[in-house]
């Protein structure tokens, strides 16, 4: 049995989310969901020196969502807030070693925009259109 | 005794040209009728001569075109009475879609009609299309919105239709066949207490009319709404029937040109219908369309597809019982539903199931259906949805069961 979507290594995070749950002493927490089909993702994140230096996400939703939301956890830990500001569209398509397609890339990208929003949040800025149109 | 025709699904099919296409390589597998239907050459061909030989805008033109755009406009308005029994060609109002129809008469007849306290009752498997024009209108007028809920079988509890439709009531809406469920509503019964309490019932027929036999006048419904394109129609053409007594005692919906008698800087006086809700140049094409779409399920014999549908649902029904950890909703008895089938497979994301099957080909439609009342109250996020038409098989149905079959597997690793 085999899908060209579901990799064994995204059922894998699916099913065995890293980084998954709260962080108490969180320095900031943002959500958000995809109103098209309900996923949502929370990331929260603990912050020292302008790095990542823990982070965990909750959600509930597709595989695809959950399992790109718990990959990016792992990437993002240790790398400055600028670092996550630069991350795309290709970051996340490069952790699930697949293209999604057109309608299921949204699923994708909502971890990445929830970990952008929550660094937005921290730094004090206005998210920009970029990030607003990510899902 | 004239024999009975069986519907030759091997002809029908040829009709089609979109079935022979591949999807990921494999053969297409449409399962996504309820969402909208694919369309019959009769149909593509009926809009392609209209724009390549007479296209015209209609009614006020005194030319050649004009004259045959207008002929073959009206035509369809007179296919489409035939095809519903309505009485009169005037109760047909063409409109984009069925959401259109019923925003109609929530705005004409709604803010003509209902007023503070006024009660308007729907059921929880109502899709959002008859929700929420009448939520907007609840909330103008101060009136309040109830909803009739279902059992465990997904029908309708007859205890709460008796229950909600009082003196207070001024509209029960109700639709024929549910979009998620399946189940074909008693609308004969619900529309004889409507009219009993006092009340007017309005029938959303988008998932019967193309799926079954429509009699409006022997449902005694004062509207009903449906739209072309899940009836082998093209996308935005839709109907409101309405009977002649309400239509006529309805202010206009839209202004414009094409719904007047008479404009002066003084005011405006309205056509006759159905023109007075017609406002603007109408799909033209749309409706030739439609009455192209009528002529093919006639020819079939609406009676033959609503079997052919039953027997590929029972099929189907059958086989998805087999399969490990599935949930159907709805009636399990196939002479209570339309060929719709909502399901969920283990603890498979809806939109995980719809892609799996997608690499095999198959179209089927995952989410909240437009119904998210009826999702809260079965307390599930989403589903999947199964739904078939008149080319759908039963090998295609085998294909379907294999594909469910492989994502159990994929999610069981």
């Amino acid at each position: 049995m085999s899908s060209d979507i579901y990799k064994d290594i995204i059922l894998d995070y699916y099913r065995n989310p890293r980084n998954f749950g709260d962080l108490p002493d969180a320095d900031v927490r943002a959500k958000d969901s995809n109103p098209l089909c309900g996923d949502i993702i929370e990331m929260q994140l603990k912050i020292g020196d302008g790095k990542i230096d823990e982070i965990r996400f909750k959600g509930k939703g597709c595989a695809i969502s959950q399992a790109s939301a718990s990959m990016l956890t792992e990437l993002a830990k240790g790398k400055t807030l600028e670092q996550i500001k630069a991350m795309g569209k290709p970051d996340v398509l490069n952790l699930l070693g697949i293209d999604p397609g057109p309608t299921r890339i949204k699923c994708a990208l909502l971890g990445l925009k929830v970990l952008k929003l929550a660094v937005y949040v921290h730094l004090g800025q206005t998210v920009t259109e970029e990030v607003k149109q990510l899902v | 005794m004239v024999e009975k025709l069986t519907i030759n699904v091997a002809r029908i099919r040829e009709d089609f040209p979109i079935l022979k296409r591949q999807v990921n390589e494999k053969p297409l597998i449409y399962f996504d009728n309820a969402a909208t239907s694919q369309k019959p050459n009769s149909v593509i061909d009926a809009i392609d001569r209209y724009y390549r030989g007479y296209n015209a805008n209609i009614h006020r033109g005194i030319h050649k075109l004009a004259e045959e755009a207008t002929l073959a406009y009206e035509e369809a308005r007179e296919n489409v009475k035939k095809f519903i029994s309505a009485k009169r060609a005037s109760e047909i109002v063409f409109t984009r879609n069925a959401t259109e129809a019923l925003n109609l008469v929530a705005y004409a007849w709604g803010r003509a009609n209902v007023g503070k306290g006024d009660r308007i009752v729907l059921t929880i498997m109502e899709h959002h299309s008859n929700i929420v024009p009448w939520q907007i209108l609840a909330q103008e007028r101060g009136a309040t919105v109830e909803f009739i809920k279902i059992d465990q079988n997904g029908e309708l509890r007859q205890d709460e239709v008796k229950e909600l439709i009082d003196d207070s009531t001024k509209i029960v809406c109700v639709t024929h066949a549910s979009n998620v469920l399946g189940t074909i509503n008693p609308v004969k019964d619900i529309g004889r207490l409507a009219h009993d309490s006092g009340a007017l019932f309005l029938v959303d027929a988008a998932q019967s009319v193309p799926h079954m036999p429509v009699n409006v006048q022997d449902i005694d419904c004062d509207f009903a709404a449906f739209s072309g394109h899940k009836m082998l129609g093209p996308t935005g053409i839709g109907v409101l029937y309405g009977k002649t007594e309400r239509l006529e005692g309805m202010p206009p919906f839209l202004g414009g040109g094409e719904m007047i008698r008479e404009v002066h800087t003084s005011g405006a006086s309205w056509k006759d219908l159905p023109y007075k809700f017609e406002a603007g140049t109408p799909n033209v094409s749309g409706a030739i369309g439609l009455g192209a779409a009528v002529d093919y399920l006639r020819n079939v014999g609406i009676d033959n597809v609503l079997e052919h549908e039953r027997e590929i649902t029972r099929y189907a029904l059958g086989r998805m019982r087999r399969v490990e950890g599935l949930d159907i909703y709805g009636p399990m008895n196939v002479d209570q539903r339309v060929g719709v089938i909502s399901f969920n497979l283990g603890d498979i994301h809806a939109h995980d199931l719809a892609s799996i099957l997608d690499e095999d080909g198959i179209a089927i439609r995952s989410g909240h259906h437009c119904a998210q009342p009826l999702m809260e109250f079965l307390q599930i996020p989403a589903a999947s949805r199964a739904s078939f038409y008149i080319y759908n098989t039963k090998e295609e149905v085998d294909v379907f069961i294999e594909a469910l079959e492989r994502a159990r597997k994929i999610f069981a690793r």
